[in-house]
């Protein structure tokens, strides 16, 4: 037992988090003590022994964990750090290793699949909750201050610990395997990017339990009502850091693998469009998460520290919260799509058998929706009461950035001319079914970059049904797509295509039932963020709620398919969809450093049709010239211990 | 691919263009109009709606041809043809969305001057919002006002809006007026917030003012009446009620809120 807690791992992390949060506790009551006051302070914006109590138990856990111990180590001058241990804390040898501190990139991106999936499900199972509740006009299950803590952790928990994090595990996993490198540039800060995560999502999901109920002014947390409201803004305050670190880490961690690890050959024009997808994203993650960061803290310090950036009576603005958040929360949709483009990208291709149509133009199109998407952050505040001339130049940046994104549609179905296309993978039909959901969230996003006609709908149910349509039609479904193509690579056996063809079709379905008259009910009066509405909408609702019953009974369809096939699917072989980027050149699941030799890149990564055309070789130069189709997959044995 | 095979999925996308743009033009999506300002949003949206429905036809009809074209048969494991790019038609799909979305910047521009246009004779009133009530206040001549928990107004006259709140942020929205504005507590100096909203109510009848921005527990039903009726009437309803005598400091129009009325308002707002 004592022997367990000292080990680095779970136990000692939870012991740590234990302390730290005793630490924290002590230090304030201690620090009051001292200065005279009450040993605690429990107004609703208040709690100061509980918010540091929270953060140093953050850390505790981290450093319990083993987050730490290399950089404790060789911050005290330790001179070497035992061979046997780093080892021990890279790859997977047991499912133990899945809930250890580890240094590979596919323990790791697998443990951030598998989190944010957890997330989802929960996250799900509110959006189950509110929909019931709106079945109906009045109010029947939740009381409306509950109802408002459910609709803001709900998108706190599919934003900052589902969808953002979800492809920043999928890149993880295959991204460095694409490039040609044995792992991520910062194998160790990749680790602690990954922990810091759940601390996120628990302070999420934890805020219910604050006295006052969960945190309940919206994801976007408009001050004042942020800045007055209980506790449990305060976990969203501190849970955004800690989702907005792991984000920024990580960003930074594929932006020096991107550009320093590439094998041999690999020139950026000869990157498949995931990693320049991943490579955008990334840029936009770096520069724009700070200002969510920041402007969090800043709601934290008015609340706490009695600052006064947000409170109007004593000179704040109020205006300036919204300015900033959305200069991060405009870039961070991009942040939830570029990935997704990247993931659709290698799917389309490998599953039409075809060169993805206009690969430059693919590229640079991702370039010029980061470029301008920091330019039309206040097109979500047409009717928020800002300089009034600033909505024109906001909203021509807005309806041009249609213009890149409809480059990539245009070019994937261009893709699909000539092609020969399969649609036995759900994979496929998951990326086709993207290009519809999203084309319609794209054209509602056109709409409501006009700003007379933003005037009319904002803060309707139209603008749920549009962030649906662009979060769940076209962020999920990619996600759903990168999944089901990457599973046979990750648990090295396939998927059930029967099971996943229910899956897709249900999901498709139920998407377009719940979230199409959504647009409708918008339209006609209804406002959103409403646990109550006027009886006119109530056939409409009913009929919402019955589809996303069954958008929600399909996941678990995709739930079972996934835990079952893991465990008892058949094999999958090393490349059972024909593809030609690197990562099916290895073993399925890869060997634990990836690759026996560094692969040399010969040429452009989608090269189907072209004769003799290849576009990584494994293995020495010379056993390969001539081999048409050699026979690589048994070269990746185990790696190097 | 051959000219006929163009030509016919040139119709088709007219055809499946057609099928959708009819009935969603048909259809009063953003129901009653009430306002002159409605007429001109809805004919911009139904404009998009049309454009948007070609672009959403392009994408139906190629997608379509191509799952039903390029299918792969059972056991063909062979390549498609490796065309990688042609850079007309990828000039031809930058530069034609780019014209289509200039266009409706253009023309959304021309429409957002149109409906905020201030007309000479506009009815000022003062629309203050707290957590969860809305009191609509009718400044006159003599100096003395009006106040009222119900917002009536007379049809065919452009009114001038300004908002205050007192608390946290609300938003002013009557659906059938298609306005919409955001009312920002401001401290002194006013933070530069744009708190004048214009509309023109043409139809008589009773609707509702709905808060649109999330406010708290009660933003469901914070929600006042409306009642459009014909000007004379309006004269007569005014003529009735109790008269107000502002408070020093008050009396600009820009705020109705008296500083004892700040103070009551928590200035942190939560329940």
């Amino acid at each position: 037992m004592v022997a367990a807690l000292k080990r680095p791992g779970l136990g000692r992390a939870a012991l740590g988090g234990l302390l730290g949060f005793g630490f924290g506790y002590g230090l304030v009551v201690v620090l009051r003590l001292i200065s005279g006051l009450p040993a605690t302070q429990t107004a609703q914006t208040g709690y100061p022994q509980l918010i540091v109590g929270m953060i140093t138990a953050a850390f505790g856990f981290l450093i319990g964990l083993g987050a730490f111990d290399y950089w404790f180590r060789w911050a005290a001058g330790a001179p070497t750090y035992p061979a046997e241990l780093e080892h021990k804390a890279h790859g997977a040898h047991s499912w133990r290793d899945y809930f250890k501190f580890n240094t590979d990139h596919k323990v790791i991106g697998i443990q951030y699949i598998c989190t944010t999936f957890v997330f989802f499900f929960i996250g799900g199972a509110m959006a189950m909750i509110m929909r019931t509740e709106l079945a109906q006009p009045g109010t029947q299950i939740v009381e409306p201050g509950t109802f408002n803590s459910l609709f803001s952790a709900h998108a706190a928990i599919m934003i900052f610990v589902f969808v953002i994090p979800v492809f920043a595990g999928i890149a993880n996993y295959v991204l460095p395997l694409m490039i040609g490198a044995p792992d991520m540039a910062f194998p160790r800060l990749n680790a602690l990017s990954f922990w810091m995560l759940p601390i996120a999502g628990l302070l999420f999901v934890g805020s219910f339990l604050a006295p006052g109920g969960g945190f309940d002014a919206g994801w976007t947390g408009y001050a004042p009502l942020s800045t007055g409201a209980p506790l449990g803004q305060s976990f969203f305050n501190l849970g955004v850091q800690f989702a907005g670190a792991s984000s920024v880490a990580t960003a930074l961690n594929f932006l020096v693998t991107i550009i320093t690890m590439r094998a041999p050959g690999m020139n950026f024009w000869r990157l498949p469009l995931l990693v320049w997808a991943n490579l955008s994203t990334s840029l936009l993650v770096v520069a724009a998460t700070p200002f969510i960061a920041g402007v969090q803290f800043m709601v934290l310090f008015d609340r706490l520290l009695h600052t006064n950036f947000f409170q109007e009576l004593n000179g704040g603005d109020v205006l300036s919260y919204q300015h900033i958040f959305w200069f991060y929360s405009h870039p961070a949709v991009y942040i939830m799509m570029l990935p997704g483009f990247g993931i659709v990208s290698e799917v389309i291709s490998t599953h039409a058998r075809k060169p993805i149509f206009g690969y430059r133009l693919m590229a640079l199109a991702l370039i010029g929706i980061i470029v301008l998407s920091y330019t039309v952050w206040a097109h979500h505040m047409f009717v928020s009461g800002m300089f009034a001339w600033l909505r024109i130049p906001m909203m021509i940046t807005t309806l041009l950035i249609a213009v890149p994104t409809g480059i990539k549609i245009f070019s994937w179905l261009a893709t699909l001319f000539g092609s020969k296309l399969h649609l036995r993978s759900t994979a496929m039909l998951f990326a086709l079914g993207f290009i519809v959901t999203f084309t319609i969230g794209g054209i509602s996003g056109v709409m409501l970059g006009m700003v007379p006609i933003d005037i009319h709908v904002s803060d309707t149910y139209f603008i749920v049904a549009h962030i649906h349509f662009v979060l769940f039609g076209g962020s999920v479904f990619t996600i759903f797509a990168g999944i089901y193509h990457w599973f046979p690579k990750m648990t090295g056996r396939m998927y059930d295509e029967r099971l996943g063809r229910v899956h897709f079709w249900l999901t498709l379905v139920g998407m377009l039932g719940t979230f199409v008259p959504m647009h409708w009910i918008g339209m006609e009066g209804m406002p959103r963020r409403v646990a109550d509405y006027s009886a006119q909408f109530g056939d409409w609702n009913l009929l919402i709620s019955c589809f996303s019953f069954l958008l929600g009974a399909a996941q678990l369809i995709f739930l079972y398919n996934m835990i079952v096939s893991w465990k008892w699917g058949p094999l999958a072989g090393d490349n059972p969809w024909r593809a030609r980027t690197i990562e099916w050149l290895v073993s399925s699941p890869p060997p634990i450093f990836n690759f026996d030799q560094i692969p040399r890149v010969v040429g452009g990564p989608y090269e189907y049709g072209v004769p003799g055309a290849r576009h990584a070789i494994l293995g020495p130069a010379e056993a390969e010239v001539g081999a048409a189709e050699p026979a690589v997959a048994g070269s990746a044995g185990t790696g190097p211990t | 691919m051959t000219r006929a095979t163009l030509a016919r999925l040139f119709a088709a996308i007219v055809v499946l263009t057609v099928v959708i743009a009819v009935p969603m033009t048909q259809i009063h999506w953003d129901g009653t109009q009430a306002s002159s300002q409605a007429d001109q949003i809805d004919t911009l949206l139904n404009v998009m709606i049309v454009l948007s429905s070609f672009v959403f036809a392009v994408v139906l009809v190629m997608l379509g041809y191509c799952i039903w074209k390029y299918r792969a048969k059972p056991g063909d494991e062979s390549d498609g043809e490796p065309i990688h790019g042609n850079t007309k038609l990828e000039v031809a799909w930058t530069v034609i969305p780019t014209v289509i979305v200039l266009f409706g910047a253009i023309y959304s521009w021309i429409v957002l001057g149109d409906i905020e246009t201030k007309a000479a004779d506009a009815l000022p009133v003062n629309v203050t919002a707290q957590q969860y009530k809305w009191t609509f206040n009718y400044p006159l001549p003599n100096g003395q006002s009006v106040s009222s928990n119900k917002l009536v107004v007379p049809s065919g006259r452009q009114l001038d809006l300004h908002l205050t709140s007192l608390d946290v942020i609300h938003s002013f929205w009557v659906p059938e007026w298609r306005i919409k504005r955001d009312l920002v507590p401001a401290g002194e100096g006013g933070n530069d917030i744009d708190n004048t909203v214009r509309v023109t109510p043409d139809r008589l009848g009773t609707y509702n003012v709905v808060c649109t921005e999330l406010c708290g527990f009660g933003h469901a039903t914070m929600r006042a009446l409306v009642q459009v009726v014909p000007s004379d009437q309006f004269a007569s309803w005014l003529a009735k009620q109790p008269r107000v005598k502002p408070q020093a400091g008050t009396a600009t129009g820009s705020s109705t809120g008296s500083p004892s009325e700040y103070s009551n308002g928590s200035p942190t707002g939560g329940p």
